[in-house]
């Protein structure tokens, strides 16, 4: 069943206009992007820092306004849902920075319990207590903690609060923002299990965001790879990690180090050369051409669509066939 | 695989916010402490002191007309020139402007946070509206809006009020204007509004409590701004009228007196000065307790 549906959406945001008294200009940040997500199903958004892939995340939960294209859930399209605040409940987000996504004045029983005030308005205030208590225990955290508040965490617990937070409201779909790039390693892999062991229990869907793709392949049952705002490429995870197709994603499966340092040493550097182009100004060709070892004419001009070149898989290129 | 329930033995004992630690750390500042003391002491014996009297600050005693300070009961600091008793007029003229002072950082500084949250927290075009209207009012003179406002509330107090009021607001909501707008891109507002919160209830319950700490601050300045600036208007005759006393008005007719007879002005002036001493130092206690820089 599809659970969440973006039908050609674009992002911008409003920047000021050049001079002084310009009127203000869009800067696009998404373009013309479709996807589909099943319900329990684990979608890796994988590019390089300024993809968008932040900015899709907050614009699939409607946090930002789409300034085109549409977004539906459950086949409902976003702007018509009534009392879209209280369904937020259903759809859920959880941060890059723990901490900052933790207000400092709250203690953690309140900060989990907050959003049940709007989800739930029946339930009584114990009753909501003991709702956040319960979130805190699934996500490891023991009942002593409902009264402490942020600063007194560490980053991996202050993840895990987020966590509680989010799935308080019982959802249906968490969008994970680089949940654990600002964490130790130690502590990642601590929260990615815990990500999945929830979706086991609760089986909610999960946009994970993240520019590890170590990190990507071990919790995504499908991979979408983000170029300046676009998709490049979408594949089954298995099928991804085997033979990326794209050259951007081949491009960043390279920028992976190597953690031996012997093989690291010995390892041909295939660092992309080239500028990324102007966001304002963007060339008409495919967006990664200003940087592709490929790259011809062709590519300067003609932007490929995306489009289906094996099962399952979708890439935008116009060279993939002739690999 | 199950959960690892972290054991509780990681973080401290008890939860202690922020504000706890910071009102603790100001507990540790003597003088700022011995300040809040005094404070406390000048205000209960302003507004107690005079039930101690047989007479009002207003009834005049025809015996002791200009008796000088003999500190003899019961006119203990002598009396005016009218045969008020100079003791209670200062205790009573500080009751008001004790009043006034704190009423009026009060009002502005609800009214400064509110605005400023609001023009913060909602930004763009609003903001700069906000903002600019803000300007503009601070370029407004100040002694000629009094003037304004006691035409129009034909004098008294209350136009007093509003003009301080009406002045002292534009600071704080500056103030508060910048910290809500660093605080709106902080991503526990963004994870408040994925709950379902609406902008009023984010700004009631997420910026203007994380605004609290720099309000608090500022608004121990304020208080002596309003007492200062009640002062200096009732100095000018703008302000309270006689015969009802003010800090501002005893010093006003102590300083014609200067000549012949001081302590009409030293008792008004030094209690005054005290206070405002105090209020500085617990300002300064409280800055200090309050800076984030030493978390």
């Amino acid at each position: 069943m599809t659970l969440l549906e973006a039908r050609n959406l674009g992002v911008g945001y409003r920047i000021p206009g050049p001079g002084l008294f310009s009127a203000a200009r869009m800067l696009p940040i998404v373009h013309d992007l479709s996807l589909t997500l099943d319900a329990g199903r684990t979608l890796g958004v994988v590019g390089e820092s300024g993809c968008g892939k932040s900015t899709l995340g907050r614009a699939l939960l409607r946090l930002i306004v789409p300034s085109e294209g549409q977004v539906l859930w459950q086949g409902e399209d976003m702007t018509t849902i009534q009392n879209l605040r209280r369904r937020r409940a259903e759809m859920q987000i959880i941060f890059q920075d723990p901490v900052a996504a933790l207000d400092p004045r709250m203690t953690l029983a309140r900060i989990v319990s907050r959003p049940l005030a709007t989800f739930e308005p029946n339930l009584s205030r114990k009753e909501a207590r003991a709702r956040a208590v319960e979130a805190l225990r699934q996500v490891g955290l023991s009942a002593d903690f409902a009264d402490r508040f942020p600063h007194e965490l560490s980053g991996g617990q202050a993840q895990r609060v987020g966590i509680a937070r989010a799935i308080v409201g019982r959802p249906k779909l968490i969008i994970c923002d680089e949940p654990v790039s600002a964490l130790d390693v130690s502590i990642q892999a601590q929260v990615i299990n815990l990500l999945m062991e929830l979706q086991e229990k609760m089986g909610m869907a999960l946009v994970f965001i993240s520019h590890n793709l170590a990190v990507v392949r071990h919790i995504s049952h499908e991979v979408m790879v983000m170029c300046l705002g676009r998709v490049v490429e979408r594949a089954p995870r298995n099928e991804f990690y085997a033979r990326p197709l794209h050259p951007y994603s081949q491009a960043l499966m390279d920028a992976v180090p190597e953690p031996d340092p012997r093989r690291e040493k010995g390892r041909v550097g295939t660092a992309l050369a080239g500028e990324l182009p102007s966001v304002l100004n963007p060339p008409p060709g495919c967006v990664f051409a200003s940087r592709c070892p490929k790259a011809t004419d062709l590519c300067r001009q003609t932007r490929p669509e995306l489009r289906e070149v094996a099962p399952n898989r979708q890439a935008a290129c116009h060279f993939i066939e002739a690999q | 695989m199950s959960v690892d329930v972290l054991s509780p033995e990681t973080a401290p004992p008890r939860g202690t916010s922020t504000l706890q630690l910071q009102f603790r750390r100001f507990r540790a500042n003597r003088l700022a402490m011995a300040s809040v003391w005094l404070l406390a002491l000048i205000v209960v014996s302003c507004f107690f002191g005079p039930y101690a009297f047989p007479f009002t600050g207003e009834d005049a005693d025809f015996d002791f007309i200009s008796a000088p300070a003999l500190f003899q009961w019961p006119h203990l600091f002598g009396t005016d020139e009218f045969g008020r008793d100079l003791l209670v007029r200062v205790l009573e003229g500080g009751q008001v402007s004790l009043t006034i002072g704190f009423l009026g950082a009060l009002v502005a500084g609800v009214i400064g946070v509110l605005y400023g949250a609001v023009a913060g927290f909602v930004g763009g075009r609003t903001d700069g509206l906000m903002m600019r209207t803000v300007e503009i009012l601070y370029g407004f003179p100040y002694v000629i809006l009094v003037i304004l406002l006691s035409l129009l509330f034909g004098g008294g107090n209350l136009a007093l009020f509003a003009a301080i009021v009406f002045t002292l607001w534009l600071t704080p909501a500056v103030i508060v204007r910048a910290q809500a707008q660093s605080l709106a891109r902080r991503e526990f507002i963004e994870a408040a509004r994925a709950g379902g919160m609406t902008n009023t209830r984010i700004v009631l319950e997420h910026i203007v409590p994380n605004c609290m700490s720099v309000v608090i601050v500022y608004g121990s300045l304020l208080v002596p701004e309003v007492i200062l600036s009640e002062s200096f208007l009732s100095f000018l005759g703008i302000g309270i009228k006689e015969p009802q006393a003010s800090w501002g008005n005893l010093i006003s007719s102590g300083t014609s007196a200067m000549e012949s007879d001081l302590r009409l002005l030293l008792l008004p002036g030094g209690l005054l000065a005290l206070v405002l001493l105090c209020l500085n130092f617990i300002a300064d206690g409280l800055r200090d307790a309050f800076d984030p820089n030493d978390r």
